[in-house]
């Protein structure tokens, strides 16, 4: 047998094995057959002496070629039987995936700060800074220098939790309007969320103790025109472009001209359905220029300055937004509730 | 307040509107209306009809057959109301019709009811005869008509009329918010004055005129203020000759659409004009009057008084009263005595229009428990000007119905009457100040009005007195800017100089507790900033113990809502209770709020209100989970440091051997724990419950976002595990002190891997591994390094009484 027959069989043995393997450890059992250092192509090497100088290149050339192939096959079956094998275990990993799903632990914040979260964002978004006050509050900065004096009915005891004569819980955050002004240079511009209080006893729609956001905007020649572009803007950021607002004449002592605003019923667009009572608006603020008064009083010249302020109740809006129907459930913090926002 | 629309048409004759275009206009100018009743919206077909012939029904006892004239026909009509007879006018709804309501008087369906022709017991019936509960009303304020039957007209009724017109049901009545600085607007004439200058109408108001006879009702009384800070105006006028009987039915019903309920005619008079001119009258029997004078004077503290109403009151030196020459006859502003009341054997009446002080009837009637119609419009605060137009108006009805004679002059005891004042009025300010282009004249017109008088050459307006809320410019400015109308004001955003929109740096580090503690899977609670004083021996906590003093409310809700939280616990406490009591499982809760603490008790200056971060929960997890919590906020706040935990500290309310304090950097900022078996039981929660409260202003303090890169370690580390047995007492802390005191430099990290007690050690002992971490940031650490430190580390806890384990 020639060497070129002695190549030959050597590589088609080869090749056939390397076909027939079926796994890794019978691939490698063919390379240590044939490429090992005792392999059969090694051995043809070994053999080389025997092997006429003139045809020792032809033959090394020759055993090279059978090594290059055996080598080639031999990875190519390897990489085959491991997509085989990988293709295998992909499908045997199929899972359902309608199985429910793993509850991520994460907890659930209040609607109220779900709520606030909504309106500070629209306002800091517009240059207002959110700033606080106390809760227990001197009767002057919740009454008096709001334009509200002494035997005012608005001081009634009904309404109003008293420390003492000098001491209430606020009724309002509009005190906090004072303080910022007895402070601050205009331009000002601020909200102040916070606690405020109210003698009233705990029912589906009341609450002692609630929440209100105060707004002031404070500058020359800030007018009402201002004060309605503002408000217009904040709803239509907060309950959706479409949002139509109305504005109509009301009364607080420390504003004047005074407003209350509506909003186009957010369920119904303002045709009227059940939730804004047929009427298709709902009303949803507290607003007006800052009293000459107020001004004065807390040391802004109104002949220079004038402003706007105006209060939003975050319970209102968080029932009306949210869809709640009892403001029990604001405080009584079931499980049940808090986990839907 | 409500006004019914026929009575404001009388003021406003050209006021022609639908009742929705009334509503929308009247609030969008500042006069709200909350709602209206139509109260002919269901009642459709009904005219009168005359009785020409009634026979017994063949078929049943109860009925009759009539044949009833309508006007252009007679129809068959089956009836068995009992009250009817041949020749009755009664208001008939014919077929296709429609009525308010059931002859009951029950609740009216929202749709009405509709009437067709039928046949009762055989017989065809082509309409019904209506009673004034089918009609919507009731006898209460159609008093002619009769107890469960059909209503009947007067016999000179037109037969074939239009029934519902003649019952004065073509109506509507409007209910008004209206808010306390328009206390004019608390009458007929104020909304109707509104009303004209919102459509633009003519108002036509006719000063009331009643000279009365020739004598003087001075001859015949007199009257003495004797507080007259109380009372600022008291006007009275007497009638004589008095027929009492029941008022004309064209008052009749215009107090009836208000629902006011007829009586006779004296009262009506006085409700009638209370209701016009917003100003309350009273009326007593002269006969009753001892001494013919009335003394307007301080109750006597004690003194007992029985009003109209037949309650004995109990009177306060506070209280003004009316009185004649010997005793009290009349509660000031709020109710009249019974001892003076008129009577149908009334002769000589007395009318009293006066002006008391708004606070004092207030409080008055407060104190009394007695809230009337009267006080109601006295304690707004009234223009003493109204009362001798409304006490003229008063007796000028008398005449008008011819039920007494008026006697000439009035009694008017007063001090300085409030008179018209004068306002800056610049049209180019209310343009700049509302941000509008409106013209002098459109202004004045508005102004003019609403009686404004403007005087352009002095740039003025005078108000009159009814109008005591304008005071200023920028009130000015808001009549022109309603009657021009909100809608109209042009919408702009403000300009000038830019401001940074931002939240304090106090609120942002609230946020971060927020996203933490849902980040850990709690809910946000918010509860009330009331407590109860019970709550602190709920609590466990000593009858001494300082924190039990607290901000009282003087006029709390009740006890529960009597003090100011200086514990945050109660509430999110009460809401796990609440979530247990559900049979929610694993519930965790968090709230961020305040707790009050007072400076000094009883309070003398503002509070110290702190924010407190509360977590609560129960199921699964334990004390560990909480610490993890807490630091996990700690160092998101920029607190990187270790807080240290302090076992001893004295927490009543927490579990003595599961508890602890948190300080950093030798502050003690909360405490954790497991809450004490007592206190769980006092709330009912039957699960171990765990709780964490920081003091937020302690982490702000400290708190930064400021962050910087440290690089990454490259230079490989070495770790050494270590295994002790100790006593039980000792600490975890204790080793880990020792750890860092002797790791130095290059101390990295360490982990506690193992905690055992049990079989394999001797009662009283646990054995604890640590996994220690060296590494040098500049080198390779060499094992002898790494070895002298551990070398260290052993003598340490040797001293501590830790012995190594093998």
């Amino acid at each position: 047998m020639s060497m070129n027959e002695r190549l030959e069989k050597i590589r088609q043995e080869a090749l056939e094995r390397i076909a027939q393997s079926g796994g890794l450890d019978k691939l490698e059992e063919v390379r240590v057959a044939y490429l090992g250092k005792k392999g059969e192509l090694t051995e043809v090497l070994k053999g080389m002496r025997d092997v006429a100088p003139e045809d020792r290149p032809k033959v090394g050339q020759l055993v090279n070629e059978a090594r290059a192939i055996i080598e080639k096959r031999l990875d190519e079956a390897r990489s085959e039987l491991a997509r085989a094998a990988r293709e295998l275990k992909i499908a045997s990993e199929t899972i359902d995936v309608t199985l429910p799903a793993t509850k991520t632990p994460a907890g659930y914040p209040h609607p109220n700060t779900l709520a606030l979260d909504e309106v500070e964002r629209v306002f800091v978004g517009m240059g207002y800074e959110v700033v606080e006050g106390p809760e227990v509050e001197l009767d002057y900065y919740n009454f008096e220098a709001l334009n509200i004096p002494a035997n005012h009915p608005a001081k009634d005891e009904q309404d109003t939790f008293y420390i003492n004569k000098e001491i209430v819980l606020r009724t309002q955050t509009s005190p906090v309007q004072v303080r910022v002004m007895e402070k601050q240079k205009p331009p000002i511009r601020i909200i102040a969320p916070g606690r405020v209080y109210r003698s009233d006893e705990v029912d589906a729609t009341h609450s002692p103790c609630f929440h209100q956001i105060e707004g002031l905007v404070i500058d020359k020649g800030i007018t009402m025109a201002d004060l309605k572009g503002t408000l217009a803007q904040f709803a239509k950021e907060m309950f959706g472009a479409e949002t139509k607002v109305k504005f109509r004449p009301h009364h607080f002592p420390f504003t004047e001209p005074s407003a209350e605003m509506d909003v186009t019923c957010f369920k119904c667009g303002g045709k009227g359905c059940r939730f804004c009572k047929g009427e298709g608006w709902i009303e949803i603020l507290g607003c007006g220029m800052v009293h000459p008064k107020v001004l004065s009083m807390s040391g802004i010249d109104p002949d220079e300055y004038s402003g706007f302020a105006f209060g939003i109740g975050l319970e209102r809006i968080a029932l009306l937004k949210y869809e709640i129907d009892d403001m029990r459930l604001l405080y009584e913090n079931d499980e049940r509730f808090l986990k839907q926002f | 307040m409500n006004t019914p629309l026929s009575w404001i048409k009388a003021y406003v004759p050209d006021l022609d509107c639908t009742a929705q275009e009334y509503m929308d206009a009247m609030t969008l100018s500042g006069s709200k209306v909350e709602g209206y009743t139509q109260f002919d919206k269901n009642l459709d077909k009904i005219v009168v009809g005359q009785i020409v012939s009634a026979s017994p029904h063949p078929d049943a006892d109860k009925l009759i057959v009539c044949s009833v004239d309508i006007g252009n026909e007679a129809i068959q009509i089956v009836t068995g109301a009992k009250n009817v007879g041949t020749g009755d006018k009664i208001p008939v709804v014919l077929d296709g019709g429609k009525v308010a309501g059931g002859h009951d008087g029950g609740p009216l369906p929202d749709g009405g009811v509709k009437i067709k022709k039928g046949k009762l017991r055989g017989v065809e019936s082509f309409g019904m005869m209506c009673g004034i509960e089918e009609l919507g009303s009731s006898r209460e304020f159609y008093p002619e008509a009769p107890e469960n039957g059909v209503y009947i007209f007067p016999e000179d009724t037109p037969v074939g009329a239009d029934a519902i017109e003649l019952l004065g049901l073509h109506d509507a009545d409007f209910e008004y918010e209206i808010t306390s600085n328009r206390v004019d607007c608390y009458s007929i004439i104020g909304i109707a004055r509104e009303a004209a200058a919102t459509f633009g109408c003519d108002f036509l108001l006719k000063k009331p005129e009643c000279p009365g006879n020739n004598e003087n009702v001075s001859d015949h009384f007199s009257v003495s203020v004797e507080a007259p800070d109380l009372c600022s105006r008291f006007t009275a006028r007497m009638v004589k000759n008095v027929k009492i009987g029941p008022s004309p039915k064209w008052m009749q019903r215009r107090l009836a659409a208000c629902g006011i309920r007829p009586i006779n005619n004296f009262v009506d008079i006085t409700n009638y004009v209370m209701k016009e001119y917003g100003q309350p009258m009273h009326a007593y029997d002269m006969s009753t009057i001892a001494g013919n004078k009335i003394i307007v004077r301080r109750a006597n503290d004690g003194d007992k008084f029985v009003t109209l109403d037949g309650q004995t009151r109990t009177l306060d030196r506070d209280m003004l009263m009316i009185c004649d020459g010997e005793k009290e006859i009349g509660i000031a502003g709020i109710m009249g005595g019974q001892n003076s009341m008129i009577t149908d054997d009334a002769d000589t009446v007395l009318f009293e229009a006066a002006c008391f002080d708004g606070t004092n009837v207030r409080l008055s009637s407060k104190r009394l428990g007695m809230r009337t119609d009267a006080s109601g419009l006295f304690e707004k605060g009234l223009d003493p000007n109204t009362a001798s137009e409304a006490i003229d108006r008063a007796c000028e009805l008398v005449e008008q119905l011819g039920c007494g004679e008026v006697v000439g002059g009035m009694i008017d005891v007063h001090g300085q009457l409030p008179v018209p004042t004068t306002i800056p009025f610049r049209p180019d300010w209310i343009n700049r100040f509302i941000g509008t282009d409106i013209s002098e004249a459109d202004m004045v017109g508005y102004l003019e009005k609403i009686d404004i008088e403007v005087d352009l050459a002095n740039a003025q307006v005078t108000v009159p007195t009814w109008r005591q809320d304008l005071k200023q410019e920028a009130d000015i400015a808001e009549e022109v800017a309603r009657f021009f109308g909100y809608d109209n004001i042009p919408t702009t955003l403000p300009r000038g100089e830019a401001t940074a929109g931002k939240l304090s740096f106090k609120l942002r580090i609230e946020e971060l507790a927020r996203r933490v503690a849902q980040y850990a899977g709690f809910d946000q609670a918010m509860t009330y900033s009331f407590d109860s004083p019970k709550v602190y021996d709920r609590l466990l906590i000593g009858k001494d113990d300082p924190i039990r003093k607290a901000v009282e409310i003087s006029n709390p809700l009740g006890e529960d809502f009597s003090i100011m939280r200086t514990l945050p616990l109660n509430g999110i406490l009460t809401s796990l209770a609440l979530n247990y009591n559900h049979r929610n499982k694993n519930v965790r809760l968090f709230e961020l709020a305040h707790v009050y603490l007072p400076k000094a008790v009883p309070v003398t200056e503002l509070p110290c209100e702190k924010v407190m971060f509360t977590l609560g929960f129960y199921g699964e997890g334990d004390f560990f989970t909480l610490k993890g919590v807490a630091e996990t906020f700690l160092s998101k706040a920029g607190l990187t440091k270790k807080p240290s935990y302090d076992a001893a500290a004295e927490i009543p309310f927490l579990h003595p051997g599961r508890k602890a304090a948190i300080s950093y950097d030798g502050t003690e900022i909360g405490y954790i724990g497991e809450l004490h078996p007592l206190v769980a039981k006092n709330y009912d929660i039957e699960e171990r419950t765990y709780i964490l409260v920081i003091d937020m202003a302690e982490v702000t303090k400290r708190a930064s976002f400021d962050v910087k890169y440290k690089g990454v370690a490259k230079y490989p580390s070495v770790t050494r595990d270590i295994s002790m047995l100790m006593k039980k007492e000792i600490q975890a802390a204790q080793i880990e002190q020792a750890i860092e005191k002797c790791g130095g430099k290059i101390l990295e990290s360490y982990e506690l891997f193992d905690i055992y007690e049990g079989a394999q050690i001797m009662t009283g002992f646990k054995s604890m591994a640590y996994s220690i971490t060296f590494r040098a940031k500049d080198r390779t650490l060499e094992d002898a390094e790494v070895g002298k430190v551990m070398d260290k580390l052993i003598r340490t806890l040797s001293e501590l009484g830790i012995e190594l384990r093998s």
